[in-house]
């Protein structure tokens, strides 16, 4: 059974010219143990979609699908609180921007005894005793010391090995990667994508990571879905999207990475992109912009 | 012949930490000692991850922050801003585009004024000059005549960072100081930029300062390459010495942190994977 289910996604924002529809029709599963990478450029509906899964959306946003289901429960028939007792333990996501997304005014430790304390229900020591080997399990050194850290005390990289530590402190059957690795360096995008699968592989925990980056796919997929515009272009695992795609949007985003250039100019996506559907264009210039 | 447009001998910069109350002051050295130059028309890429001096060094060659001490010469002249000051015809001569076209647009200004602030502040151009000079130059980066009156937030990404482009070539300098320009993008919009910048650079002759932490796009637009790492030049060479046997052990784990997007490399991962 996959770990999460998901057919005929529709997620649309009412906006002044009209409803906006950020995602239309997508389709997707991911099985336990997979790692699924989810790309796309900004405005293609990725990060909607696993908001969509989150209940992250915003009042203006309707969401529709056909079936919603994380682990056999339907995620659509679930009222908000019952929903927050799944999201952040059993689903949780890591965002972009690890140093905007943790809590400027609480420490490290605090943000992520947290968690422990809603979902686990542990009492001090113990939160304090999982909190320093969650630490330790994403590569920071001093947790003790640490755990005592404002964000702003730390580089981007430790933030994000924090967040992954929130993300994981209950140990979840799914983790949401969202662009985890953009706002880093090369050197520590590399230490914690293979932190990621580390863990991934190590709790066999599904993994969906969503990334505009063809290397940190290459890198870290089993399986990959293409979405533009808020479709989806091709589903394939990760060595026959890159040995053969199929879908003249994949071939372009492939095309267009620097490595391969040929000669002087790179080619660009709308070099060789077909016209998108009207109605779709339409909505995107009428209505704002959703990523 | 070519001409040197820019060359640092031995630049240092430091910046000087104040203590608090119960802390003393402290001495950061963020350029230690940096010797470069780069030719008309060519492209200097400098690489290095956060924190090791690449954006100050990028701040002294704007002549933004001088340099504590070593010798900067442009067009073959030695300027110490920190001595001299700075005149108008040298603020023309080097322009910056910063990192992220979001922050570096004033979101009350209209492009128009946008790219008529250079023009106004540095030269006597009329307004009718300004508006013909900002138009033509809209249209050399790919927007047009329409989007004279718009504001930024009207713009994608991508079309921000054409403005800036726009803004930073309207008093035609001759050395422009890319800082990590297209990190902030998609990768289709990433390669049409780059691609502008390819074209702006032969149809004026520019000569580029680029500076990037992502070494397929540094492989993809630079001559030569200057590796950084905690204020020093670890490596410095053509671009294609340095690719093809890099000498520092820093340059290395660079090159091998790099994601690889080939087919290769990808089942070399999965029969690892498989085989643990």
């Amino acid at each position: 059974m996959p770990l999460l289910e998901i057919t005929n996604l529709t997620v649309s924002f009412d906006t002044a010219a009209g409803p906006f529809m950020a995602v239309q029709g997508i389709d997707l599963s991911v099985e336990p143990r997979e790692v699924l990478a989810i790309v796309g450029e900004s405005g293609s509906g990725k990060s909607v979609a696993m908001l969509a899964v989150m209940g992250l959306l915003p009042n203006t946003a309707t969401v529709r699908a056909d079936r919603m289901a994380f682990d056999g429960i339907d995620l659509l028939k679930l009222g908000p609180s019952e929903r927050r007792k799944i999201v952040g333990k059993d689903i949780s996501m890591i965002f972009q921007e690890p140093v905007a997304s943790l809590n400027p005014c609480f420490t490290v430790g605090f943000q992520i005894e947290e968690v422990l304390r809603f979902h686990m229900g542990m009492d001090r020591a113990q939160r304090r005793a999982r909190a320093i080997e969650l630490m330790t399990l994403v590569g920071i050194a001093d947790p003790e010391e640490r755990l005592g850290s404002f964000p702003h005390q730390m580089s981007g990289g430790q933030c994000q090995r924090v967040m992954i530590a929130i993300a994981i402190a209950c140990n979840p059957k799914l983790l949401i990667a969202d662009e985890p690795t953009t706002a880093l360096d090369v050197t520590i995008q590399k230490q914690i994508l293979d932190l990621l699968v580390g863990l991934q592989a190590k709790y066999g925990m599904g993994l969906i990571m969503i990334t505009h980056n063809m290397g940190v796919v290459a890198e870290t997929a089993d399986r990959v879905i293409v979405q533009y515009k808020g479709r989806k272009m091709e589903e394939a695992d990760v060595l026959s999207l890159f040995e053969s795609p199929k879908s003249n949007y994949t071939r372009a985003l492939l095309s267009a990475l620097p490595e391969n250039a040929v000669g002087d100019r790179l080619p660009t996506v709308s070099d060789m992109l077909f016209e998108p559907a009207p109605s779709v264009v339409a909505a995107r210039s009428a209505g704002g912009t959703a990523s | 012949m070519s001409v040197t447009v820019v060359e640092g001998k031995n630049i240092m910069r430091d910046y000087h930490v104040g203590g608090g109350l119960f802390r003393p002051s402290r001495t950061v050295h963020a350029v230690k000692g940096v010797s470069f130059s780069v030719d008309k028309g060519k492209t200097l890429a400098i690489v290095g991850e956060s924190g090791c001096g690449k954006s100050t060094l990028a701040r002294i060659i704007t002549l933004i922050d001088p340099a504590t001490s070593g010798e900067l010469f442009i067009d073959g002249k030695k300027l110490d801003i920190a001595k001299d000051g700075l005149s108008k015809e040298m603020r023309r001569k080097v322009q910056i585009v910063f990192q992220n076209p979001y922050g570096s647009l004033n979101p009350r200004q209209k492009i128009g004024d946008v790219l008529g602030e250079p023009l106004l502040i540095n030269t006597d151009s009329s307004a009718g000059e300004r508006r013909d000079l900002a138009m033509k130059m809209l249209k050399k980066v790919g927007l047009g005549p329409e989007h004279y009156n718009r504001y930024p937030h009207m713009f994608s990404g991508g079309q921000r960072q054409r403005i800036a482009i726009a803004r930073a070539l309207m008093l035609n300098p001759s050395l422009l100081v890319l800082d990590e320009p297209v990190s902030a993008l998609d990768l289709s919009v990433q390669a049409q930029v780059l691609n502008l910048l390819a074209d702006l650079q032969d149809e004026f002759q520019l000569t580029y300062v680029f500076i990037s932490h992502d070494l397929s796009v540094v492989r993809y637009i630079a001559d030569d390459v200057m590796v950084m790492y905690f204020g020093e030049a670890v490596e410095y060479g053509s671009r294609d010495e340095v690719f093809a046997d890099p000498k520092h052990s820093y340059t290395r784990t660079l090159f091998a942190a790099t994601p690889r997007a080939d087919v290769a490399s990808i089942k070399a991962r999965l029969a690892k994977k498989r085989a643990a």
